[in-house]
């Protein structure tokens, strides 16, 4: 890529000279993370997010195929294999702690990421494709954690299976064949759990894979900033490294001090006692939740309880369930405002902000039994979710008086009025 | 057509949610849910405090011997404690000959596949507890992690254990069907009320303490249990504290560090 004024790589030892003839691979490196890649200067802490999100990955695949030794994925011994990580592997403790808490922080560190992008319009042109390999990984993820939770096979893992794998079911016409199809079986049991281990393995290397694509298609047009104006010149960046590789190492010590004390000192705050009794076919749970980060999605999955004409109410649930992350595949159509980022726009402001505390109100509901007023409060949560993506921001797109923009960012960094010649209305993304 | 179609997807999946909430609110108001006796009379487990809890907790494995006193001479003949071995016991400070005692104190099933005959012999101490066969009504769950299976599991045990006694005659007053089911004991930490355990601790002194230790009163017993059962679902928790000290203070200095690094690099780059 990029700007003209990118360093280039010159290797001044005989040795990387060599090796840069017969396969560039420093050079890549150089320009995708290193000196050559100049990055606006003007990004926040929230810009950290993305480089903690390939660093939980990593991490994640590095537990993982560890304690993918020391399994066994059979429904007999799945539950007595986990306890034996836990108790006879040496640090087994450790790695299995750190996996299951790696999960939640994952996620943590992708919903930041993603609510980046909503505030700062980081979908936008030119980078839709940045976006939409953002939403593949995601919903990857999703699945991964999913089929990961169901290997210890204790009450949740099973039951949470149950009822996820139970939404093929409701597929018209071909649902009940399909969902014996998938699980193997007509109720999760080893057939599944075999499955679910195959792909809990493979996905995550399909994710780096597509992280790779998401990292190549930013480095196109670069990276976005908070103000949402795009480089004109050098003075508006600074090479990644050193700056941004010092400023993500500080955010890198600030999340592992975070996320080391949950696995230290709370490591089952954020799962569920159920999971530490043995799956058990005959006994259901007194309510059966999923990890907190799929609450909000769960509880859009339950709002849905009405029939609506000929779709029954267990179809609308999975259809609305999927749809609402589907529909941010479209994020970048249905926002047409050419001014990126919320801090230039104040109807948006307002509408992002009831939306964080809508997916949070989700959230509690989802994590809470599915009795009332959980789900009368969910299913208003969820209609607001629905009209946010597909109703609010198309129009507030069009309605807004957006406040006027700096004219680059060297001169929002700097300071000083913005030139009387620049429109008050932003300019359409180039 | 994205911005032509989605206003009325999103109209349809609005509308379909606030349709739901209508028919759910006009039955929530027409047959407002009932309260039932659990809801009315289940209590929160009691506060209980342990060695073992906050960042800094470590065993006092004085208690956890008096636990495992109680555990084998009490809970033993009901629950079983599968997947705690016997040399794990050494943790607990029971040196080797202690422990080979213990463990041949047990009978371990040898399941012998070219007969398929099962035998026991005395248990080692390689051997996990045994299982243990309850004949009796109900299902006595294994306790080996019962304290992380629970919510505020080892508080949990705790109140169960002295939670038990006479059904409240106001219960009755306003459930009428709620009386304790003949074969079960009223205990209000339980989940539905009623459960199939007898209780388990009745007397102050039915385990008898060695010299030094405090008086074994049913509650004394209960914590000293419940304290043992912390240890039996996560023998591993001083080296996690020990550890997650040592790790947590160093990542803060690195990321001091780091910080100073960033200044450094920055310094003089307005951004």
């Amino acid at each position: 890529m990029s700007f003209p004024w990118a360093k280039r790589y010159e290797p001044t030892h005989p040795f990387m000279v060599w090796v840069d003839e017969k396969l560039p691979l420093p050079r890549l490196v150089h320009g995708a993370i290193g000196a050559g890649y100049p990055v606006p200067r003007n990004l926040n802490y929230f810009w950290n997010f993305g480089v903690l999100a390939g660093f939980c990955l990593l991490l994640q695949i590095v537990t993982g195929v560890v304690l993918a030794m020391h399994y066994a994925a059979n429904t007999e011994v799945a539950f007595g294999s986990t306890e034996h990580i836990m108790r006879d592997v040496n640090w087994g403790w450790l790695l299995r702690y750190a996996h299951a808490n790696g999960a939640s922080a994952f996620f943590a560190v992708l919903y930041i990421h993603i609510f980046r992008g909503f505030f700062y319009g980081s979908y936008k042109a030119p980078r839709e494709m940045v976006w939409l390999l953002g939403v593949l990984i995601f919903l990857l993820t999703m699945a991964t954690a999913f089929m990961g939770y169901v290997l210890p096979w204790g009450q949740m893992s099973f039951w949470g299976a149950q009822v996820i794998t139970g939404l093929f079911s409701a597929v018209p016409l071909i649902g009940d064949w399909l969902h014996t199809y998938l699980l193997g079986g007509f109720a999760p049991d080893n057939a599944a759990l075999n499955r679910f281990f195959a792909l809990h393995f493979l996905l995550p290397f399909v994710i780096a894979g597509v992280v790779i694509l998401h990292i190549w298609a930013l480095h196109i047009p670069g990276s976005s900033n908070p103000t949402g104006v795009e480089v004109k010149g050098e003075s508006d960046t600074v090479p990644f490294h050193p700056y941004y590789t010092a400023k993500d190492g500080m955010g890198l010590g600030v999340f592992l001090v975070l996320y080391c004390g949950m696995v230290f000192f709370a490591p089952n705050a954020l799962g569920h006692p159920d999971n530490y009794i043995p799956a058990n076919p005959m006994q259901t749970p007194a309510h059966i939740v999923p990890e907190w980060y799929f609450w909000p999605f769960y509880a859009i999955l339950r709002a849905f309880t009405a029939d609506i004409f000929f779709i029954p109410a267990k179809l609308m649930g999975v259809l609305a369930m999927f749809s609402s992350i589907l529909v941010w595949f479209f994020l970048p159509w249905l926002d047409r405002s050419p001014v990126r980022s919320g801090h230039y726009r104040p109807m948006f402001k307002w509408a992002f902000r009831a939306l964080v505390v809508d997916l949070i109100v989700l959230g509690y509901c989802g994590g809470s039994p599915a009795a009332e007023p959980y789900v009368m409060i969910s299913q208003i949560a969820a209609a607001y979710y629905f009209l946010h993506f597909l109703v609010i921001l198309p129009v507030i797109s069009g309605l807004e008086k957006t406040a006027p923009l700096p004219f680059s960012i060297t001169q929002s960094v700097l300071g000083g009025a913005v030139s009387g010649d620049e429109p008050a209305h932003a300019v359409p993304a180039e | 057509m994205v911005r032509i179609v989605a206003p009325f997807v999103g109209l349809f999946f609005a509308l379909s949610a606030l349709w739901a909430f209508v028919v759910g609110a006009e039955s929530y108001i027409t047959e407002p849910p009932a309260a039932t006796a659990e809801s009315v009379f289940h209590l929160k487990p009691q506060e209980v405090s342990f060695a073992s809890d906050g960042p800094f907790g470590r065993f006092d494995r004085q208690q956890l011997q008096r636990g495992f006193q109680v555990y084998s001479q009490v809970c033993s003949n009901c629950h079983a404690l599968k997947y705690v071995a016997f040399r794990d016991l050494k943790d607990l400070g029971y040196n080797d000959d202690e422990v080979k005692a213990i463990a041949a104190k047990h009978d371990v099933p040898v399941y012998n596949p070219a007969t398929g005959e099962v035998k026991t012999r005395k248990g080692m101490p390689a051997d996990h507890f045994p299982p243990v066969v309850y004949a009796g009504q109900g299902n006595p769950p294994d306790l080996s992690l019962i304290t992380k299976a629970r919510h505020e599991g080892p508080a949990y045990v705790y109140s169960l254990l002295t939670g038990f006694g006479d059904q409240p005659a106001e219960v009755l007053q306003r459930f009428p069907e709620a009386k304790v089911p003949d074969g079960l004991y009223w205990n209000p930490y339980f989940a539905n009320l009623n459960i199939a355990m007898p209780p388990p601790l009745v007397s102050d002194g039915q385990v008898e303490y060695g010299p030094g230790n405090p008086k074994p009163t049913v509650k004394q017993m209960a914590t000293d249990v419940a304290a043992f059962l912390v240890w039996t679902a996560e023998p591993k928790l001083e080296k996690r504290h020990q550890t997650g000290g040592a790790v947590v203070l160093f990542l803060m200095f690195a990321t001091v560090l780091a910080f100073m690094a960033y200044r450094n690099v920055w310094s003089g780059v307005k951004h």
